[in-house]
């Protein structure tokens, strides 16, 4: 029996403003200090009155924008009643009938190899606030649960695809394109683990049978909190569903929708307590917050303000480097930062392969290493390209610039790293590469005269006695580079 | 003959508000719901053909506040009028759903 995976996501991703979406407290993520962050207006006090901060609401557009939606030019706020003790109000500021933006879509890519690409759809994006955090003690014994309302009021933008994801793996692709497009955009820093970009995801199988499509009941597992978690509980919960319809042959109608959790630890979905009546929050017009007609004239000035798109970054760099793609998938995909620190080298030092070996390779290492970020990391830009700049100028080697790298790095806090550093390096250790060939044919010449043997081997057809002449070369000539030695010696016992 | 609500009805109400209600209270609010119903059947004759929907009460748009970050209040005085509170959180009964 064969069939078909539909799944759709929705992401909360919290939005980098200073302070609340409704009210002036800071926004900051402060769980160590509970509840110094609230005022009236997120306490939902008696005669508070929110009001619109106007950041949050142009990072939404610009979100929006970015995701190819279409922006209403009206938008209205709306109550969502539940009861719960995180949400002080007894609702939540939300938006219903009317959202900001609509009918969208995002590109991933499916194949890195033949760059095949897909749309998945945005069924629209709107503004909300975020509610408190509760802390049970799992310890048991206590009988009361606390409340932060920190959290209380920050700003949250929900994304909601289309369900048009076919597998678990191409939903972690368009989740993880689209974390990389939010902070491209500088709209959110999406730290999974603070929890400013959290994801639901709705999941249920089309079954093939005698020529039909069968739905399964769509489940949605709750609060992924990792792109590998949103994998593996897709996973796990498509095998569930499986075995569910063989077992039962329960289809989409049969059963209300449920919830489900997601316990990473033994790998499986778990059923949560239905929420009864979940679905009934009799939304209405919030009236203490004036709607808003967004102009054009404001879309087309967020429109061109727009950075560059992380998809189209790509392809820029992969024609003006001459980059594989799976070159540019890795640059582009560390962030803009390191997309950034790339270009800068690769412009100063006008070798775009190269200074793409470098971030690939060592430098990625070294953050790994290191625990650095891209920011973090003490050689910068310039001075890197410095570095790489003296390969093909024949003054150091390629191993002998791998040998001032580390030593660079080895350094250690000492003021900012500059490309005099590297002089000074070069120097202590020896690595100037002799290039004045006058110099190295003297030594050449010396050698030559010092070893018959291995000269009349050379010239009887061995030739790899010339292997022992680059040695003893390479010994009297520090820095001098290998290939051109060889080279040298070959053209004076050829000569000779 | 005015409109009454069935006790199911009420119930549901009753629980999406989280209020406890006895017997004789459901009765009681199920006529004097449905006479608030009647109430809105009055306005639903009222001719509304062209009328745009109104969701705001004055003619006011794009109220904003700019990104400014203000004084909170002292925790003491957010935690003041809870019922119970450990100094640092509320206190609630404890949650058993999750979420
Ligand atoms: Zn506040």
């Amino acid at each position: 029996m064969d069939y078909t995976v539909v799944i759709g996501l929705e992401v909360h991703v919290q939005l980098q403003t200073q302070s609340k979406i409704f009210c002036g407290c800071s926004a900051a993520y402060n769980p160590t200090q509970p509840n110094v962050q609230t005022c009236p207006v997120c306490l939902g006090l008696p005669g508070a009155l929110p009001v619109m901060n106007r950041q949050a609401f142009e990072l939404a557009l610009k979100t929006a924008l970015a995701l190819n939606c279409e922006i209403a030019s009206y938008t209205k706020w709306d109550r969502k009643q539940y009861y719960y003790p995180d949400l002080p109000k007894g609702y939540q500021i939300s938006q219903y009938d009317c959202p900001f933006s609509k009918d969208g879509w995002l590109e991933i890519e499916m194949n890195a190899e033949t760059g095949e690409t897909r749309r998945i759809g945005i069924i629209r994006a709107h503004l909300e606030e975020d509610a408190g955090k509760n802390m049970h003690d799992e310890s048991g014994g206590k009988t009361d649960s606390q409340v932060d309302l920190n959290r209380a009021g920050t700003p949250l933008l929900e994304i909601v695809s289309q369900p048009d994801l076919r597998s678990a793996a191409e939903a972690r692709r368009y989740l993880e394109e689209l974390r990389l497009l939010l902070t491209y955009l500088n709209v959110s820093d999406c730290n999974m683990q603070e929890g400013s970009l959290r994801c639901d995801a709705n999941v249920n199988l089309h079954i093939h049978q005698d020529g039909k499509n069968i739905p399964t009941p769509i489940v949605e597992i709750k609060n992924l909190n990792s792109f590998r978690n949103v994998e593996l509980a897709i996973t796990c919960e498509i095998e569930r569903q499986f075995e569910d319809w063989k077992a039962t042959g329960r289809r989409l109608g049969d059963v209300p929708k449920e919830t489900r959790g997601f316990d990473a630890q033994r790998g499986v979905t778990v059923g949560q307590r239905g929420k009864e009546e979940a679905s009934d929050y009799r939304y209405f017009p919030d009236p203490d917050l004036a709607p808003v007609t967004v102009a054009d004239e404001l879309i087309e000035q967020l429109r061109s303000d727009l950075c560059e798109f992380p998809a189209d970054r790509r392809k820029r760099l992969a024609v003006t480097w001459q980059l594989s793609d799976y070159d540019v998938r890795v640059i582009v995909d560390q962030g803009r930062e390191f997309a950034d620190y790339f270009e800068a080298a690769a412009q100063a030092c006008g070798d775009g392969k190269q200074a793409c070996n470098w971030l690939t390779q060592d430098i990625l290492r070294e953050l790994n290493e290191r625990r650095l970020t891209i920011a973090q990391f003490p050689i910068r830009a310039e001075v890197l390209a410095n570095l790489l700049g003296r390969i093909p100028a024949r003054q150091i080697t390629n191993k002998s610039a791998r040998e001032v790298f580390l030593e660079l790095l080895n350094d250690g806090g000492a003021g900012p790293i500059t490309s005099s550093r590297i002089d000074e390096i070069i120097a202590a250790r020896g690595l100037a590469l002799v290039a004045d060939t006058g110099a190295l044919e003297q030594v050449i010449t010396a050698v030559i005269d010092k070893n018959p043997k291995a000269v009349a081997d050379f010239r009887g057809g061995k030739q790899a006695a010339v292997g022992a002449l680059i040695g003893q070369v390479m010994r009297e000539a520090k820095g001098a580079d290998a290939q051109v030695v060889r080279e040298l010696i070959i053209k004076a016992l050829q000569s000779g | 003959m005015p409109t009454q609500l069935t006790p199911a009805e009420v119930q549901h109400v009753a629980m999406l508000a989280r209020l406890k209600l006895t017997p004789a209270e459901v009765a009681d609010f199920a006529s004097q719901l449905g006479r608030m119903l009647d109430y809105f059947q009055v306005l639903n004759e009222v001719d509304t053909e062209d009328v745009e929907p109104m969701s705001y009460a004055v003619e006011v748009r794009n109220v904003f506040r700019e990104d400014v970050v203000q004084p909170s209040l002292p925790r003491a005085e957010a935690l003041m009028n809870a019922p119970k509170t450990d100094g640092q959180c509320f206190l609630v009964p404890q949650i058993l759903d999750g979420g």
